[in-house]
């Protein structure tokens, strides 16, 4: 039977199992949302199409599964645009579709018209501008299959419209054929075994992990290798949640705003064992410093990660659930060491984290914006979907929240993105209806897509919001202070709306908090709460995220949290 | 920094010229000479590009190539045993010096006339990267009006693989 190009394409999305998708409507793009009318897939429109493609990655992020999110031409594809970059450089499997002006007037500056494939080529894992309506089917199996495999990413696909409102017979497609696109995922042997024999010998041994042990559902196989060989791990923020933050193993996040004792760790191992990370320079810091005394094993699925940054002395390529399986079996095999100079070596980073732990200063009268982390993680004992927005929000958020589970952290690490956090929550609230799911946010990163809150409120999404509002773009004037003279040249954000009456004009639930005692019953309320709700936590301006390497330095130029001030003791 | 040719067999479609030309301006990588033709199989194309870089750079171009999902197989062709070969046409100026002077410089290169006129003569000339630097060079002695060159191809030997 004929169809529409139209109703071929939402056909072909069901077949992947399509269930929600995030967009906005637009001229080119009303055949498909026709077709959406009356189509099981539940549409949720977002009052931006940046919203949508953030809200696709928050529910591919938390659900593991394939985004979706639909835009119309010209400003729809480019408003899609900085959602895409952030899937990119974060492996987020998204599909974000396109409408495009007909086929007869592309390159005639049509209205609505951008070339949406030439736009998107360089943030995307690959995109495609179907010209043929009997294309859809086989496109829209690649899309799926190149976004969710490999190293997932974006993949857009641009629909003229006169190719939704033609006529044919689809045609089945069962199966991906791809010449240039075969991810490899299991290591070569002979690899695994050199790994395995350096395991074994080395004595300061350091597993540094990243997000690609969460895409790769690897977080077990990577808590077996620590604690059966005793090796000490940490995280990049992408990988925060793939071993488990209150594990005695774990020391916390490395590189810039990363633990003391992750980055001596780094500073002084024989070993540096990388899985699915990359050696971002927010992570290395100065590069001649990065592990300069360790031999670097990598293990990633992506061969480009390998010796991209840092010269690597056993690359491994494959998917890291796999090839840590296989490491596992091959370890299990050889003969195990001694388990002194591990002990020595663990005892030395407890020395470490015990000489110069994550603090700051508590205070009675101001509220810590790390205080009210504190109590997010006190009160949700973990078990929540953290979003964050970017910035010092985001910073205090991976040092101060216990994320033990995978798929529990859902922040923008490589675009850094302002404005992700929020539509990200939602996608994330969509994708996991019975968990809580917070955004900590900062008052200007909020500001960057406040508008969904109509969203969450028309679609009854509960999520919350947690405002650190120091009235500052505060990593900025961070950066001021330390590294500007002080010369706070627009990061002053004092004009700022009553984010309380704000959520309430939206018809959500808003709270304005200026009283460290009132944290806890606030939190308490609005996550018992079941509608979306805004706490505006009105946090400690100045306070800074520390500690911080200077960015291009090293480990010892660290500027750490000052010592807490010892209480007088009263004199005899 | 060492020259390096590239051999790549992409799907002859549109976009993928572009996706590789852009994979090479996005990451600061520079292109010498690109070329590309259909291949004997008329789906897939045949690109050989000249670039140049530490090896560290090399690697990391024929890496962010194969990432591309429409390039199916990437040599570095200047780690093989192998064939280059460019193709030029090249116009000098004929006014200071006879025609036969000209035309012998060009025998001696192997090198065909393809245009004659009073004040100008155009060769064909077919060689090696090193061989076409030569004749260039010589007709410098003359005084190069015009010159179009193909950018190298490039063929790794038999055997080799």
């Amino acid at each position: 039977m004929e169809k529409f190009g139209a109703e071929i394409l939402v056909d072909a999305l069901i077949n992947e199992g399509v269930e929600v998708m995030f967009g906005y409507p637009g001229g080119v793009v009303l055949p498909i949302f026709d077709v959406l009318y009356d189509s099981p897939i539940k549409f949720i429109l977002t009052r931006h199409e940046q919203g949508a493609a953030h809200a696709a990655e928050g529910f591919a992020r938390a659900t593991g599964k394939v985004g979706v999110c639909l835009a119309t031409s010209g400003p729809g594809a480019t408003n899609l645009v900085t959602g895409l970059a952030d899937a990119h450089m974060d492996s987020v499997p998204i599909v974000a579709i396109t409408g495009q002006v007909p086929t007869g007037l592309i390159g005639g500056d049509a209205f609505q018209e951008a070339d949406a494939v030439g736009i998107t080529r360089s943030i995307t894992k690959h995109n495609y501008l179907i010209k043929d309506i009997r294309d859809i089917p086989r496109v829209v199996k690649e899309a799926f299959y190149i976004a969710g495999t490999g190293r997932p990413g974006p993949v857009l696909i641009d629909v003229p419209k006169d190719v939704s409102t033609a006529r044919a017979k689809p045609e089945k497609v069962d199966r991906v054929e791809l010449r240039g696109y075969r991810p490899v995922l299991e290591g070569n042997k002979k690899q695994i075994r050199r790994a395995a024999e350096a395991i074994l010998q080395s004595n300061r041994p350091v597993i540094y992990g990243g997000g690609g042990i969460i895409i790769s559902g690897g977080s077990a196989e990577l808590r077996r290798l620590s604690e059966s060989h005793k090796i000490p791990v940490t995280l990049t923020l992408m990988g925060l949640g793939g071993f488990p933050g209150t594990h005695p193993y774990f020391m916390g996040m490395l590189g810039m705003h990363g633990t003391w004792a992750a980055n001596r760790a780094i500073k002084d191992c024989d070993l540096l064992i990388a899985i699915g990370a990359r050696f971002d320079d927010r992570v290395t810091g100065k590069l001649d410093e990065f592990a300069p005394h360790a031999k670097i094993i990598h293990i990633d699925i992506d061969p480009s990660s390998i010796a991209k940054n840092v010269p690597v002395d056993l690359p491994i390529v494959g998917d890291v659930k796999t090839v840590l399986g296989q490491l596992l079996k091959e370890l299990e095999g050889l003969s195990q060491p001694n388990p002194k100079p591990r002990e020595k070596w663990l005892a030395e980073i407890s020395g470490w984290e015990k000489e110069h732990p994550l603090r700051y200063e508590k205070s009675k009268k101001l509220i810590k914006p790390q205080y009210v982390i504190e109590k997010i993680y006190e009160l949700t004992k973990g078990d929540a979907v953290i979003t964050t927005e970017v910035g010092q929000n985001q910073m205090w958020t991976a040092q101060y929240y216990k994320f033990d589970r995978p798929r529990t952290l859902i922040t923008s690490g490589g675009l850094g993105t302002m404005g992700f956090g929020f539509p990200a929550a939602i996608g994330a609230q969509l994708g996991k209806s019975d968990s809580l799911v917070v955004d900590i946010a900062g008052d200007g990163s909020i500001q960057m897509n406040i508008q969904e809150l109509a969203t969450a409120v028309q679609y009854r999404i509960p999520v919350k919001i947690a405002i650190l509002n120091n009235r500052y773009l505060g990593m900025v004037r961070q950066w001021q202070e330390l590294f500007y003279n002080k010369r706070y040249s627009n990061t002053c954000i004092k004009c700022q709306p009553n984010f309380k009456k704000l959520a309430e004009a939206y018809g959500a639930k808003g709270y304005t908090v200026t009283d460290p005692a009132e944290v806890v019953p606030v939190l308490k309320e609005a996550f018992g709460n079941d509608q979306p709700c805004l706490m505006d936590f009105q946090v400690d301006p100045e306070e800074n995220v520390l500690p911080i390497i200077p960015p291009g330095k090293g480990v010892y130029d660290t500027i750490l949290a000052p010592p807490p001030k010892r209480k007088k003791k009263s004199s005899r | 920094m060492k020259k390096h040719a590239i051999s790549l067999l992409v799907e002859n479609q549109f976009g993928a010229l572009s996706r590789i030309s852009g994979l090479f301006s996005a990451r600061g990588y520079n292109i010498e000479s690109l070329s590309v033709a259909p291949s004997s199989d008329p789906t897939v194309s045949r690109m050989t590009i000249v670039t140049s870089g530490d090896d560290r750079v090399v690697e990391q171009i024929g890496k962010q190539l194969n990432k591309l999902i429409d390039v199916i197989k990437v040599w570095n062709v200047s780690d093989y045993d192998s064939i280059g070969r460019e193709l030029i046409l090249v116009r000098v100026f004929a006014g200071d010096h006879s025609q036969d002077e000209i035309i012998r410089a060009g025998q001696a290169f192997g090198a065909k006339v393809v245009d004659v006129s009073e004040k100008s003569l155009a060769f064909e000339m077919m060689g090696d990267s090193q061989e076409v630097e030569n004749f260039l060079n010589l007709l410098k002695t003359f005084g190069i009006k015009e010159l179009i060159r193909s950018g190298t191809l490039a063929m790794i030997k038999e055997g080799n693989k």
